[in-house]
């Protein structure tokens, strides 16, 4: 880290960094097995798209309802380079033909698609994993942020897109696998991303990952750029008649939050084993809206927290209660919307903290700040 | 591929062809009326749209078997009594949501939508709980299931007219209170300035609620209607949405008037594309045509000022 | 009709399982045999650490019974637990009490892979009752193949897919397909023939190799083949196509809410298919699905499946009266649901053949067991882990239920790999 800490965190929000790396690379390894930790790293991939969102819509103000595509777009990427690494000529030889990946197979098609053999590259396959969700956001974000479309349009029709993408990717599964989406995937360069071993290392880089990607958001906060996007988001006009280009700033924000989704669903892929339709549409994209509002829609550590919360309370309640947790679920966005607008960032900054604080009064808080201050304390930074 | 057919054939079959692209947009408008009202009216995005269509459609289903078991000879006039009660029984919902969530979110529209998608799944999952995964068979009147020949070769199904006139119907009305009644005064009042409104003597609070509950209301009468044509379950409300919200947005928000138009043009791109191409790839090309369109111009159709 | 089992002799090492199964019906009232778990003692059959105890053992069921698919997966579920049930009452497996972990994969295909990583490396469960559509199952498979699990898949799909960890007990395409267009071509003369079908994998690869049987061997005419997306409710295009094409049989592969307003539509746009012109036959619409439907909508259509609710044999009657005591008089049980109660018969007669729950000798064993007790008659596994079955026509009737109209003869032998229809 080259940038001088006093510029790029306060106090506080170094200590909340700290505390994610031990609850990331040590509590959270030492408390679970190979199974739970995996289950983690796939929640932690979420938390990729969480962070964008933070910087979209609660810095921005601009609510995105189809990062599910970008997310998507990533994972696919990724899968298609492992498809074809999984889809030697040995392996698919009791297709019609061999060498090509087994759904294209069955629908009858005979050769590689042109625009899938860059993806025999690895080099090729992790830019485009970025680029590729990038390169979407950017068409988007010109059309609709060009045209000052904002606000509830600009969500609606974001979703829509995670709409379109999904039925193309269905109806297109000659080209992209269709409902059953890119199945059984094996290697990475000969090495098994299958195994316990590979799991466990695939979680690390995850976390590598999420903490550059943290590391980046929160320069993006604490620079100009990200002062301008909290102005935009509360005044805009005035922004505007300042003479900052308010379209080009929701265009560069929207692109490096599809980015961070893209390298999310990559991840997501490698842990997983495969990437279907099911998590580009507008329900995976909607919940991942709601990963950023639980985890508190200011904070990019809460919503890491957020993305790990309701993903690990999704799979707890629906093993023990599966009749019951959409009623948890739905209550849970309810209540979150209605009482913490703020989420559990703000629960913790406005409530716990101050009473926290006048517990330790006197002496030095030693409490953990898990979270970085609310806007209040922000305009006082 | 037409030169085995004969003039009149080929004519009979356009006729067709052009009264189900009709059906298809009367399906649409339907969808599409109490979304806009309460999108376009008040700026809520409500997710659980199809979730209070399927409850319309839940009523039909308990209407229908109660008539079957109680009511035998008046069992062909039974539709008209569900919808009525679908109306009422969403609309209750909707006032219900309006005063216990909604009424707390104005000033923020983009909570409103990830409360309302939570208060889908709940429905979903009550419908679930409370009348089974499965689907249930909703047992329409015969009148309503035949078709009518027109001519030799012409014949038009009943529950598309049904459908088309039902279409007209509610959209009259809902044209009718807009602007011509008391409600519909007050409803554009707030929605152009809600201070001045409120100040001159408005009350705000319960036209807001009862706008939601209209707007709901449309919705059940749409679900009681679509057991004609789709299915009844607990996930049916979803096969609706995506379409429900491209129809609005597509329009422009805000405009009544422009979500009519939308669902025309995009049921009439549908049914023809449909027609000349598989159906896959047709819905693919009208949502890629509606997306281009968007592209150039994101504010729909007809964009009235858009409240920020 | 009666499809009793008298065309072959259970064969030696099978037959303790073939009397353990009868016995599920002839005489639930045999003493269990709680000898059964001393002479075997845990240690010797479970030496590879599943969650098997001195009296108990566990399974997993996995389905969705949230989300879109809870609508067709209920039935299975009810099945398995069915059977299950039905095993416990008589002892058990190796005189242990089966257990029961069951989690929703809440139909998304990410979390069937977590849910079955769930049981096979946590649970340690020794087989798996789940999945219904492909994807789910396309999703699971490498789990199950890396952790050596055991899948029992019941739903009729569409092949291409040979797994030594699942043993499909529904049919495999060739077997659904066949014989039905077979009998369509004999009884009613048809040549032309309309395809239509849900936009995915098994619907095309079903439809794929309809055309290659109606083209290469029955001499017959495809006059049109559509696809529409999953949850597509507008079918009055199509509808007129058909009726511009004019074909002697419409060939359905419609599923999910789409089959409700399919069926629904057609029958408004006054195509009566009791008329048979044209013939409609279906190979995607059970006793499930006409519930949704409506039988007064669906009457006159035909169905090929290997199993209907109606079928005329004391195993079924037994079956459809343990299923309705259980689960109330008003269900309905459709050719899935019945696959899916296969799924724990067969896992009980394998381990008990290899008097072991190591999924390595009960894959080894699976091979040629028989079960004359199934429902829907006799059946046998085949090696390439599908199951020797009939195909059955049905006559759909106006309160839901199919009237069989033509059976196989012979059992079809599963095809997972068709050779010329590729």
């Amino acid at each position: 880290m080259t940038i001088s800490k006093t510029s790029l965190f306060t106090r506080q929000e170094l200590i909340g960094f700290i505390v994610l790396a031990v609850v990331i690379f040590v509590l959270l390894p030492l408390a679970l097995d190979n199974f739970r930790l995996n289950l983690f790293g796939k929640y932690l991939t979420y938390a990729f798209v969480a962070i964008g969102l933070v910087l979209c819509w609660g810095a921005g103000g601009i609510l995105s309802l189809g990062q599910g595509v970008f997310f998507g777009l990533g994972g696919y990427c990724m899968a298609m380079f492992l498809k074809l690494e999984a889809s030697t000529p040995e392996n698919t030889s009791i297709q019609s033909t061999p060498g090509i990946p087994d759904f294209m197979d069955w629908n009858q098609l005979t050769e590689l698609p042109s625009w899938w053999v860059p993806f025999y590259s690895l080099t090729f396959s992790l830019v485009a994993v970025v680029i590729v969700p990038v390169i979407f956001a950017f068409i988007i974000g010109v059309a609709m942020f060009r045209r000052r479309v904002g606000g509830v349009y600009f969500a609606i029709i974001t979703q829509a897109f995670a709409a379109i993408l999904t039925i193309l990717i269905i109806g297109q599964q000659g080209y992209t696998g269709g409902v059953n989406g890119i199945t059984d995937l094996r290697t990475l360069k000969g090495w098994d991303i299958r195994t316990d071993e590979a799991k466990e290392v695939l979680y690390y880089v995850n976390g590598v990952l999420l903490f550059v990607v943290l590391v980046i958001a929160q320069f993006v906060r604490k620079s100009k750029l990200g002062r301008i996007l909290i102005a935009m988001r509360d005044q805009e006009d005035r922004v505007r008649f300042s003479g900052y280009d308010v379209a080009g700033f929701k265009i560069f924000i929207f692109c490096l939050g599809a980015a961070f989704a893209g390298i999310g669903g990559a991840m997501f892929t490698l842990q997983v084993g495969f990437m279907s339709p099911t998590l580009v549409g507008i329900v995976p994209s909607i919940e991942m809206v709601i990963f950023c509002a639980v985890g508190g829609r200011l904070s990019i550590l809460g919503a890491v927290y957020g993305a790990l919360l309701v993903n690990w309370a999704k799979t707890t309640f629906s093993e023990s209660f599966p009749e019951l947790w959409l009623f948890g679920l739905g209550g849970l966005f309810i209540a979150v919307v209605m009482l913490f607008p703020n989420g559990l960032a703000g629960v913790w900054s406005e409530k716990i903290m101050p009473r926290i604080a006048g517990l330790m009064e006197g002496r030095k808080p030693t409490a953990k700040p898990l979270v970085a201050p609310s806007p209040k304390e922000k305009e006082a930074a | 591929m037409f030169s085995d057919y004969s003039m009149s054939e080929l004519g009979a079959i356009f006729a067709m062809q052009g009264f189900a692209g009709l059906i298809l947009f009367s399906v649409f408008v339907l969808m599409a009326l109490g979304l806009a009202i309460i999108f376009g009216q008040m700026g809520v995005i409500n997710m659980a749209h199809g979730e209070f269509m399927i409850l319309g459609a839940y009523v039909t289903y308990f209407v229908s078997n109660f008539f079957s078991a109680f009511l035998p000879g008046l069992f062909p006039a039974y539709f008209f009594v569900a919808m009525i009660l679908a109306f009422f029984a969403s609309g209750a919902l909707g006032l219900l949501v309006e005063w216990s969530i909604i009424r707390h979110l104005y000033k923020r529209p983009l909570d409103t939508l990830l409360a309302t998608w939570g208060l889908s799944l709940i429905l979903q999952q009550f419908y679930r709980s409370v009348f089974g995964a499965r689907e249930v068979g909703v047992t329409i009147p015969n009148w309503m299931m035949g078709s009518m020949p027109v001519t030799d070769l012409i014949e038009v199904p009943i529950n598309g007219i049904f459908v088309m006139i039902l279409a007209v119907s509610i959209s009259l009305c809902v044209y009718v209170m807009m602007f011509r009644s008391r409600w519909g005064k007050q409803v554009r009042a707030i929605n152009q300035n809600r201070v001045m409104a409120g100040a001159v003597g408005i009350n705000t609070e319960w036209t807001d609620r009862l706008t939601f509950g209209i707007g709901c209301g449309v919705a059940g009468v749409a679900g009681s209607a679509f057991t004609m044509i789709g299915s009844t379950g607990p996930t049916s409300g979803q096969l609706y949405i995506v379409d429900t919200f491209l129809v609005v947005v597509f329009g422009g928000a805000g405009s009544i008037l422009g979500t009519i138009a939308s669902a025309f043009s995009i049921s009439q791109a549908q049914s023809i594309m449909e027609f000349f191409l598989s159906g896959s790839m047709a819905k693919v090309l009208t949502l890629l045509v509606v997306v281009g369109i968007l592209m150039i111009r994101p504010q729909g159709l007809f964009s009235l000022k858009l409240r920020k | 009709m009666s499809d009793t089992p008298s065309s072959k002799p259970p064969k030696g090492f099978s037959r303790r399982a073939m009397m353990a199964t009868s016995a599920a019906f002839g005489a639930a009232l045999f003493a269990p045999k709680n000898l059964l778990a001393q002479s075997y003692p845990t240690a010797e059959v479970n030496t590879t650490g599943l969650a098997v105890t001195d009296d108990t053992v566990t399974v997993g069921i996995l389905h969705s019974i949230t989300g879109t698919m809870a609508i067709s997966e209920t039935g299975s579920v009810q099945a398995e637990k069915l059977a299950i049930k039905q095993i416990n009452d008589m002892g058990g497996v190796l005189g242990r009490k089966i257990e029961v972990i069951q989690e929703d994969g809440a139909s998304d295909w990410p979390t069937f892979a977590e849910k079955a990583r769930k049981l096979l490396v946590n649970d340690k469960v020794a087989s798996v009752m789940g999945c219904w559509t492909s994807a789910s199952r396309k999703a699971v498979l490498p789990v199950f193949e890396q952790h050596n699990g055991f899948l029992y898949y019941p739903t009729f799909y569409e092949g291409l897919e040979q797994s030594p960890n699942v043993i499909y007990t529904g049919q495999e395409a060739t077997q659904q397909i066949i014989a039905g267009l077979d009998w369509v071509k004999e009884t009613k003369g048809a040549n032309t023939f309309y395809l239509l079908g849900s936009d995915y994998i098994w619907p095309r690869t079903s439809n794929k190799i309809a055309r290659k049987h109606i083209e290469d061997f029955l001499g017959g005419k495809v006059v049109g083949e559509e696809y529409y997306p999953l949850g597509h409710t507008q079918f009055n295009s199509v509808i007129n196509k058909i009726r511009l094409r004019k074909p002697d049989v419409i060939y359905a592969i419609v599923v999910g809410g789409s089959n409700v307003a399919f069926y629904k539509q057609l029958k408004a746009a006054g195509i009566d298919m009791t008329a048979e012109d044209p013939v409609l036959l279906t190979i995607s619409v059970t006793e499930d699905e006409i519930l949704g439907i409506g039988g007064e909508n669906m009457e006159g259509a035909y169905a090929c499946m290997k199993y209907f609710q109606s079928l005329d044999n004391p195993n079924n009657a037994a079956f459809v009266k343990a299923f309705k005591e259980m689960w109330g008089e008003d269900i309905v049980i459709g050719d899935v649901t019945q696959a899916a109660y296969l799924g724990p018969w067969l896992w009980k007669a394998a381990v008990e053949a290899a008097g072991s729950f190591d999924v390595d000798k009960v894959r080894e064993a699976q091979i040629g067991i028989e079960l004359d007790t199934a429902p829907e008659g006799y059946v046998k596994v085949h090696e390439n882990h599908h199951l020797w079955s009939k195909t059955r026509v049905g006559l759909a009737k106006p309160d839901g239920q199919y009237e069989v109209v033509f059976e196989t003869a012979e059992l079809v032998e599963p095809d997972p790999f068709p050779e010329g229809y590729q």
